[in-house]
């Protein structure tokens, strides 16, 4: 099963290599990692996305919280939680194509944010399964480019993840 | 007080009690070298090799409960002491290892000597820490000794870089006595609640055991564990890192389980149905197959590492606490209790289990003319009387050690258990006889196993660490060659040497006693000798039976209860053998 790990972390060299490190050495699998520092830029909150049976993730949230530097984690998958991608597209935007692209990138809520006579930049922001979708609704060929952030999660409610 | 780097260092390694440091120089250290120079409290222990001064640094952790601390250079004086760092992660050593590092301005530029220390020993220490600033030095030292002491030990690598130690720049010295940090708090009590599930299991059980790790010995909890288990009168069995938690020679001792533990142990745990494993791991020689692991038995496991708990084998009560204080609660418990459990099952239980004790599986051919290498290990134990420190390499010996000394008390074993380290023992022969000058201390060894850090024989001319070396030699590695007997065909693919160094030159060569040993009855003399010589090292090359076997034995993919049991005592052993 699908999950999404948040943590906090000491803002310290290294500590992104720790986390990764630890995932390798292991065998766990990382779907996707993003990373910043927090409003405290003591902590840097991490988010892991990972897939495994239920012994295999409560190995690896311990094994996170094992790692010295780890403050805190989450794993959003147990409680109910909202989450997003941000994804930027770069495609081709000639003749044909430059009418059609400014439609479809409505259609998914998508900024254009970069013109040139022969290309766009699109940005979107969604479910993972919403980029995925508008991936699959453009022509292949007319995609230069794309790069994705990673899913980010947060939790619905009042309580949150922090000291 | 104002103090350089290199000063603050030596500094916090006197306000925490240090007495050895084990090291070597070299250029990025310098600086550290010479503030050691100006100072006689913390006495510096020159090694030959760095991996030597970890062992050494290590084994005298093991042996008094205390952190060992290190001393290497940048670049091959840190790769060189990762084998040692390994060893202690696995087995979970309180130590700092204190690494020079090539100047911050030059970090990252393939400088002379430069690795990344930092880097390179991630995953095999508890944690790592590279100063940057020289006003965080103190509070860092402080840091690893918090970190390597406290909740599951480990070693904790501290990178200097040669600039933070520059004697030129000093500073206000302020050593923290106390820190906390909010990502780091180890628990220490037990749930209340799973500890009362767990003694209300334990005394409705009928068929239980009690099986203790290297916890036991890590957390100062052998009194407890003896309490306890009196209390209840059920078998203990010890894990090879757990020898000494439980005293050997109590009747309630079933020896050693797993891989080369005994027919009683391994039987009692595939039949029981209520385990309590108390700071041990699940190790794979531990347990065999996971698949046909303890069928029959719920399981309480204690321990202070929560990722331990159902890492391999999924426990049902789980307890996650300090060992000796959970026994505490449980040993109140079990006192204040109105029932006693179920003593009629109790009794036959253990008549099953004096059963399977009646196999003798630890019987070998005693009328043999060769030296048998469990001969040697009894004749050892007797004449020490059994209050030796016995320190070992990894291998065949390893495991008659293990099976023919029967450890009373804790921190007597000392040996590489999880990551089997060749080399080990005699370095660390040489860290316990530092730390307990008055004792005796065996290294049982092997020709293969000496020959990896035997250059430590100088160290222990230069310190006078009089120490016994026991190398049991069968010209081969006894291990590789058990292993390649039993499923390669007797294929003894190099684990067999063309050339083995003569013994006693190369222990006189050193300085040291040197003594060849080939008959059966010169064991017991050679052996009084040895050990009546307090102030001498005395090399003792024993040359046993080429063809012993450990026994008994759980091969690869098999059960508790699928051992493989020596064949009679006495069947003529007929093998070609190199």
């Amino acid at each position: 099963m699908r999950h999404i790990i948040s943590i906090l972390i000491e803002n310290e060299a290294g500590a992104l290599s720790r986390v990764a490190g630890l995932f390798s050495a292991r065998g766990y699998n990382i779907e996707s990692l993003t990373v910043a520092p927090t409003e405290d830029l003591t902590l840097s909150r991490m988010t892991v996305v990972t897939r495994g049976s239920d012994e295999v993730i409560e190995q690896i949230t311990k094994q996170l919280n094992k790692l010295i530097d780890v403050v805190k984690l989450i794993d959003l998958a147990e409680a109910v939680h909202v989450e997003r991608e941000l994804m930027l597209v770069k495609v081709k935007a000639t003749e044909g194509l430059r009418n059609e692209m400014k439609r479809l990138s409505e259609i998914f809520r998508g900024k254009i944010i970069d013109v040139t006579a022969t290309s766009y930049v699109i940005e979107m922001t969604g479910p993972s399964d919403k980029l995925d979708a508008f991936i699959l609704a453009l022509d292949e060929d007319a995609v230069i480019e794309i790069v994705r952030s990673g899913p980010m999660g947060i939790s619905r409610g009042e309580k949150g993840l922090h000291l | 007080m104002e103090l350089s780097g290199g000063e603050i260092v030596v500094q916090s390694l006197k306000d925490e009690g240090v007495e050895f440091l084990f090291g070597y120089p070299g250029g990025a250290v310098l600086h550290l070298y010479d503030a050691i120079f100006h100072q006689q409290e913390v006495k510096h222990i020159l090694v030959r090799h760095e991996q030597a001064a970890v062992h050494s640094a290590d084994a005298y952790a093991r042996s008094t409960g205390k952190p060992g601390v290190v001393l290497v250079t940048s670049g091959p004086g840190a790769t060189n002491a990762v084998t040692g760092i390994a060893t202690a992660h696995l087995d979970s050593i309180p130590m700092v290892i204190i690494s020079g590092q090539v100047g911050t301005p030059v970090i990252g530029s393939d400088a002379f000597q430069e690795v990344d220390m930092v880097g390179i020993t991630r995953p095999c220490v508890k944690h790592n820490l590279l100063v940057k600033n020289l006003a965080d030095l103190a509070v860092t030292m402080k840091k690893a000794f918090h970190v390597a002491t406290t909740g599951r030990p480990g070693p904790v690598v501290v990178d200097i870089p040669k600039d933070i130690t520059d004697p030129a720049i000093k500073i206000p010295y302020i050593y923290p006595k106390e820190i906390t940090m909010r990502s780091y708090n180890p628990v220490v009590k037990g749930h209340s609640g799973q500890i009362k599930k767990a003694v209300d299991l334990l005394l409705k059980a009928k068929r239980p055991m009690i099986y203790a790790g290297g916890g036991v010995i890590l957390g100062n909890g052998s009194e407890e564990l003896t309490a306890f288990s009196r209390l209840l009168n059920y078998p203990v069995t010890n894990t090879l890192m757990g020898l000494g938690g439980f005293p050997a020679t109590d009747k309630q001792f079933v020896g050693m389980l797993g891989m080369h533990g005994t027919y009683e142990a391994n039987m009692g745990m595939h039949e029981s149905d209520v385990i309590i494993a108390i700071g041990a791991r699940f190790d794979d020689r531990v347990t065999g197959v996971l698949a046909k692991f303890c069928p029959y038995a719920k399981i309480i496991h204690i321990d202070i590492d929560p990722s331990s708990i159902s890492k391999t084998v999924k426990v049902d009560i789980p307890i996650v606490g300090e060992v000796t204080t959970v026994l505490k609660e449980m040993i109140d418990l079990l006192k204040a209790s109105d029932t006693k459990g179920d003593q009629t099952a109790l009794e036959s239980w253990w008549n099953q289990i004096n059963k399977w004790r009646g196999v003798n599986c630890l019987e070998y051919d005693r009328d043999s003319k060769l030296i048998k290498p469990q001969y040697v290990i009894e004749q050892l134990y007797e004449v020490t009387k059994g209050d030796a420190f016995v320190t070992s390499d990894v291998g065949q010996h390893q495991m008659f050690a293990a099976q023919y000394y029967h450890f009373d008390k804790p921190r007597r074993w000392i040996n590489s258990g999880g990551l089997g380290t060749m080399g080990f023992g005699l370095p660390a022969a040489i860290g316990v006889k530092l730390a307990h000058p008055g004792a005796d201390v065996a290294c049982v060894t092997g020709e293969a196993s000496i020959q990896m850090c035997i250059q430590e024989l100088a160290t222990a001319t230069q310190y006078r660490t009089p120490v016994k070396v026991i190398n049991l030699n069968n010209q081969y590695m006894g291990m590789v060659r058990q292993w390649q007997e039993f499923s390669y065909e007797s294929r003894y693919s190099q684990s067999y040497m063309e050339t083995i160094p003569d013994f006693v030159k190369l222990a006189e060569a050193y300085g040291h006693v040197g003594m060849r040993i080939d008959k059966p009855e010169d064991v017991r003399p050679a052996l009084e000798e040895a050990f009546a010589m307090k102030d001498r090292l005395v090399f003792m090359d024993i040359m046993t039976d080429r063809t012993e076997n450990v026994y008994p034995m759980i091969e690869a993919g098999k059960a508790h209860n699928e051992m493989k049991l020596r064949v009679a005592p006495g069947t003529p052993i007929n093998r070609e053998l190199a």
